[in-house]
């Protein structure tokens, strides 16, 4: 984990001063609410539906136990005893006070986390591969690269007012879990023949009213060059963005129009002007905070699955369904990467008590190397548990109730707050993941849909990102009745693509059974081990469109 | 006819309010000061009072029907604006 040097927590605990100061202005009447609502967005405090909400930054979705602790603690203390972990690995809490937010950003500069850049158009909080470091095969470890460009682009003053906001995600395996290609920059670290280190550099993707995949404008960046890469795209962008019109501010709408070849173009004789006078990678730096995510102190644990973790596979059935679909291989032997599911049946998908984040924060202090990752499809994982550990965990997270084993299947849905939270949603999307979590409870049939991602939006901003999932749910406002497009083909790993209007939208009433329709023509017309995404790959929206059209 | 009242978001707390009769902000329906659409004027005004004496932010005003005595909001959006979430997770909501 990184820890905080002197500059930066001069800087947070500077930032909370200057908010304690701007709110106390504020309720003086010394700034109108015009003058206060961009500096409260900059420390991330919203007012959202029904009263202010704060979205706290989670670099990189990594958490150290004392950080869940605070987490928790803020939520019962200052909230109402949760918080909702986002697709961007960040955490919201959605009853917060005004007047307590000062504290409450006290309490997070007290474990070194802030709200900066969670708002605003700027750039925002960084993304990773949330098994960064622990996945086999990595080229090289994302949370290195992700902390640099943190401390890069942590209120950079030449990139504080960018034309919209801009998210960069990284990855360091070929094997995206980081959904690198929907993200205005995406970062995929490869190592060249000659066994160098450098990134795939991809730019222009994004959700939103406009989807697309980005384009790979360098092939392989090396490493040294990263920073003055990133500021050359951001200069282009920054000069050459929209701000006529917000939305086609995005950096996707300018590779767009300007075309990726002569973006491409722009970039590199950037570039060239400046690269030679700009902020670079120095060696010494790149070690220095490589040294923070050195492999924890493993045990010399034998090969091969451990004994006692075997025995408890055949006693004991629920454990043993648990395993396959949320246990992920490990790089080093003898451990496992465990998915703790945020999405029980019926439940909230991303919802955490207090209580659940405590007890995740002391199983990760016995079994993890006191270390919490948090995923963009809104779940927690302890990255390093001994396999022998593995039992132990799950029966404590089985206490807290989460111990769902759905990661990647059906009921694994990733839903925005929706209507029911948020002030521009146009409809409800936490009610129709519920209501399709209960359809789809039994485990025995979602093992046998296997990998299916739903993901639901409540507006077209797509925070549930819907367009890349297998089956996307956008909820619209149709004169005052809420009504569901269903997309379908999306898709976020390396072979991302942008999911495809199905047909007409349908009822708040008809959707749960439309997706049951979509689920079961799958299976019908699957063929042996293919995914979802597979079979509507091969055969195309007819005969989803087929059956769902001809049931309603 | 469309009846109309006006709504806010307490600035101290956030909290969804509602102007009252008595010229206050309540965070319940009842007691909220109803007008006919074209006659919204003293609504308006009180709120861009109450705004500048830093009470609440964003007043605007939403569609209701009253009957028996029940206000409701028309719009699903200020039904649950009122009502709260409909998805749990909303233990402990008060005043």
């Amino acid at each position: 984990m990184y820890v905080y040097d002197e500059i930066d927590q001069t800087l947070v605990d500077e930032r909370v001063a200057q908010f304690r100061d701007q709110m106390r202005r504020r309720v003086a009447g010394e700034l109108s609410e015009d003058e206060f609502r961009p500096l409260r967005l900059m420390n991330g405090l919203y007012l959202q539906l029904h009263a202010y909400m704060l979205r706290v930054a989670i670099p990189y979705g990594t958490l150290s136990s004392a950080q869940l602790r605070q987490l928790a603690t803020i939520g019962r203390r200052w909230d109402r005893g949760f918080g909702h972990f986002t697709t961007r690995q960040n955490l919201q809490y959605n009853w917060p006070k005004l007047e307590d937010t000062p504290d409450i950003l006290a309490a997070l500069a007290e474990v070194q986390m802030h709200a900066l850049q969670t708002s605003g158009n700027c750039i925002r909080n960084v993304t990773a591969d949330q098994y960064a470091g622990v996945a086999a095969g990595e080229a090289a470890d994302p949370r290195i690269y992700s902390e640099l460009i943190r401390q890069w682009s942590t209120l950079h003053p030449e990139f504080s007012f960018l034309p919209r906001k801009f998210k960069i995600a990284v990855t360091g395996c070929a094997d995206d879990r980081a959904a690198v290609k929907v993200h205005d920059i995406g970062l995929v670290a490869r190592r060249n023949v000659a066994g160098e280190l450098g990134f795939e550099v991809i730019v222009g993707g994004g959700l939103g009213r406009a989807p697309m995949i980005g384009h790979t404008v360098r092939a392989f960046l090396p490493e040294r060059h990263l920073l003055s890469y990133l500021e050359a795209i951001l200069r282009v962008y920054n000069r050459y963005g929209r701000r006529d019109n917000k939305f086609k501010a995005r950096i996707k709408i300018l590779v767009h129009e300007r075309g990726a070849a002569a973006f491409t173009a722009d970039v590199e004789a950037e570039w060239e002007a400046m690269r030679l006078d700009a902020v670079d990678l120095p060696p010494e730096e790149v070690a220095r905070v490589a040294a923070f995510f050195a492999p924890p102190p493993y045990e010399g644990l034998p090969g091969g699955e451990d004994r006692a973790l075997t025995a408890h596979r055949f006693e004991d059935r629920a454990f043993a369904q648990w395993l396959p679909t949320n246990v992920a291989a490990y790089k080093q032997q003898g451990y496992a990467i465990a998915n703790i599911s945020l999405k029980p049946e019926g439940g909230i998908p991303g919802d955490a008590t207090s209580e659940q984040m405590e007890a995740v924060a002391t199983l990760a202090d016995r079994s993890s190397f006191g270390e919490i990752r948090v995923t963009h499809a809104q779940n927690l994982v302890l990255p390093h548990v001994a396999q022998r550990d593995l039992h132990a965990v799950w029966q404590t997270l089985r206490a807290h109730d989460v111990t769902a084993s759905n990661l990647s299947l059906v009921s694994d849905i990733i839903a925005c707050p929706g209507l029911d939270y948020c002030a521009l949603a146009n409809a409800r999307s936490i009610p129709v993941a519920q209501r399709i979590l209960r359809r789809f409870a039994g485990l025995e049939r979602q093992h046998d849909i296997g990998e299916l991602g739903i993901k639901i939006s409540g507006c077209i901003n797509a925070c549930g990102h819907h367009h890349v999932g297998a089956i996307g749910i956008l909820g619209v406002d149709r004169k005052g009745e809420e009504y569901y497009q269903i997309t379908l083909g999306g898709h976020a790993g390396t072979d991302a693509s942008i999911g495809e209007i199905v047909g007409p939208a349908v009822s708040s009433e008809q959707v749960v059974d439309a997706i049951d329709t979509i689920v079961a023509t799958y299976v019908a017309q699957r063929r042996d081990g293919e995914r979802f995404i597979d079979t509507y790959r091969r055969v195309g929206k007819e005969p989803f469109k087929e059956s769902l059209y001809a049931t309603h | 006819m469309t009846q109309q009242i006006h709504t806010a978001n307490r600035l101290g707390d956030g909290r969804v309010v509602f102007l009252t009769v008595a010229g206050t902000w309540s965070t319940g329906l009842a007691g909220a000061d109803i007008a006919a659409a074209a006659a919204v004027a003293h609504l308006e005004a009180k709120g861009r009072e109450d705004e500048a004496a830093r009470l609440v932010v964003g007043a605007y005003l939403i569609e209701v029907a009253e009957s028996d005595g029940i206000v409701e909001p028309l719009r699903l959006r200020e039904r649950i604006r009122t009502g709260g979430p409909t998805v749990g997770n909303d233990v402990g909501r008060a005043a």
